[in-house]
């Protein structure tokens, strides 16, 4: 195994072994996301708004909002102690630094999303059924963009004095492109259209995620080298 | 020192800080089986040399170099160079062994396991290595920050306050183990408050005053007269 990728499991291990032993930020992303539903599902007169109507939206802005949560825990552990000064000194290229990074986050958020669909349809009352390969592909496809951003600026922001404050305010306004589409291809999936209706949309999240790893991975370095 | 091959070698390093300089023009040359004590007052540029020897910040002027040219930020470079710094590196809900283990893994250390058991024992803390490292005492946590900056065996050591809380056995076992380290050849800069717990092992003695050398030699004989004239290398 190359030694980047080996580099690269290590840190991600480590960032799994942590937050699983402390269950610190995916508690409280779950909590977050469950009570975004709670707030969708009950707050809306349902003479008014359908649910084929909201239940795209809710279902992305709780996802949204919940990895935020997650993705905000990334570096500040490293903070501790100053061990994020140690992954630095390690022979390590930075761009294993930043995957294993995205790695950890991805399961993190990933985890908050399979907790959270049950509850989408719970609440929601939407029958998956043959929506639900498309909307797993979606939500892959949607996650790994905005965690690719996120992971970078989370590693930016991390020496602010309001670490925590800052990442949401940085990363919403990226999160737009892939949350635009994956709520356009949740309406139509759950409104029973075909796949190959959805193709476009998929089609730019992909390319959103190829962009945004590339570049992040490219960038990391300059983000984290004095 | 010995003209050739220098382990490290910095030259005219200086670092600022917007208008704050905190180094002006440091020269340093560090040879197999040298060992540095660097002194100096609070704000000297003490630790800011360290993080630019280690390759963890760029010096605004200058260059600091290893044996074979390569810059300390080299990742190739920096497998030679361990530091231990004012905070620990160490994750505060990992246990000791987790630290080390994964420090073991970021190395590339083939026998990381081993390695890890064998400084734990070094560190006697064996008997704590499961207990996460927020548990153990500020001695205990000094011992294995120790344990993790020499984990990779590196050929130069970078060691911020080394002796911080540490209780007199484990201060002389360091002792022991620095002076070890030297005579087999690696490279050591110890910056230190206390100079008369380096001055065992100490092949150099330097003094840092607002960001430059006030003195850097071979270590005088005399421990009390090099601290008599301490003072005044401070206010020149």
């Amino acid at each position: 195994m190359p030694e980047a990728v080996r580099s690269a499991l290590a840190i991600a291990g480590k960032d799994l072994r942590l937050e699983f032993r402390t269950r610190t930020a995916l508690l409280s992303a779950f909590v977050f996301a469950v009570l975004t539903l709670l707030v969708f599902n009950f707050s809306r007169d349902q003479s008014l708004i359908s649910t084929a109507d909201l239940a795209p939206s809710a279902l992305w802005i709780t996802v949204a909002f919940g990895a935020v949560v997650a993705m905000n825990r990334a570096f500040i552990i490293e903070r501790e102690q100053g061990a994020f000064d140690a992954l630095l000194l390690a022979p390590v290229p930075r761009g294993a630094i930043y995957w294993g990074k995205f790695l950890a986050n991805l399961a993190f958020v990933g985890l908050v999303e399979a907790l959270t669909l049950p509850l989408f349809v719970l609440f929601f009352n939407v029958p998956l059924g043959r929506a639900l390969p498309g909307l797993l592909a979606t939500l892959v496809l949607a996650t790994i963009g905005f965690v690719a951003v996120g992971t970078i600026l989370s590693a930016m922001v991390v020496r602010t004095r309001f670490a925590e404050l800052m990442l949401p305010v940085l990363i919403l306004p990226f999160m737009v492109p892939p949350l635009i589409g994956a709520v356009q291809v949740t309406a139509r999936l759950l409104g029973g259209r075909p796949l190959t209706e959805v193709l476009g949309w998929l089609r730019l999240l992909v390319t959103y995620d190829v962009v945004f790893v590339t570049l992040c991975t490219l960038a990391f370095t300059a983000v984290v080298d004095e | 020192m010995p003209p050739e091959a220098p382990l490290l070698e910095a030259r005219g390093v200086t670092r600022a800080f917007g208008a704050q300089r905190a180094l002006r023009g440091v020269d340093l040359r560090l040879d197999a089986g040298d060992a540095v004590a660097v002194a100096g007052p609070n704000g000297a540029g003490k630790t800011t040399l360290l993080r630019i020897l280690a390759g963890l910040m760029r010096p605004t002027a200058g260059e600091v170099h290893l044996a074979d040219g390569r810059t300390p930020r080299d990742p190739a470079a920096r497998r030679r160079v361990g530091l231990l710094s004012h905070q620990s590196f160490l994750y505060d809900d990992l246990t000791a062994r987790e630290n080390l283990r994964f420090t073991g893994r970021l190395y590339g250390l083939p026998d990381a396991a081993a390695r890890t058991e064998r400084a734990l024992e070094e560190a006697g803390l064996a008997a704590r290595a499961d207990d996460p490292v927020r548990q153990l005492s500020r001695g205990m946590l000094q011992r294995v920050a120790i344990a993790r900056a020499l984990l990779h065996d590196p050929a130069i050591l970078l060691l911020d306050e080394p002796f911080t809380g540490l209780d007199v056995p484990s201060a002389a076992r360091l002792r022991g183990l620095l002076a070890d380290q030297r005579a087999a050849g690696r490279g050591l800069v110890i910056v230190t408050h206390h100079l008369a717990e380096a001055w065992g092992f100490a092949t150099h003695v330097a003094v840092l005053v607002r960001g430059r050398w006030a003195r850097i030699g071979p270590r005088p004989d005399s421990l009390e007269a090099f601290l008599a004239g301490y003072q005044e290398l401070v206010d020149a």
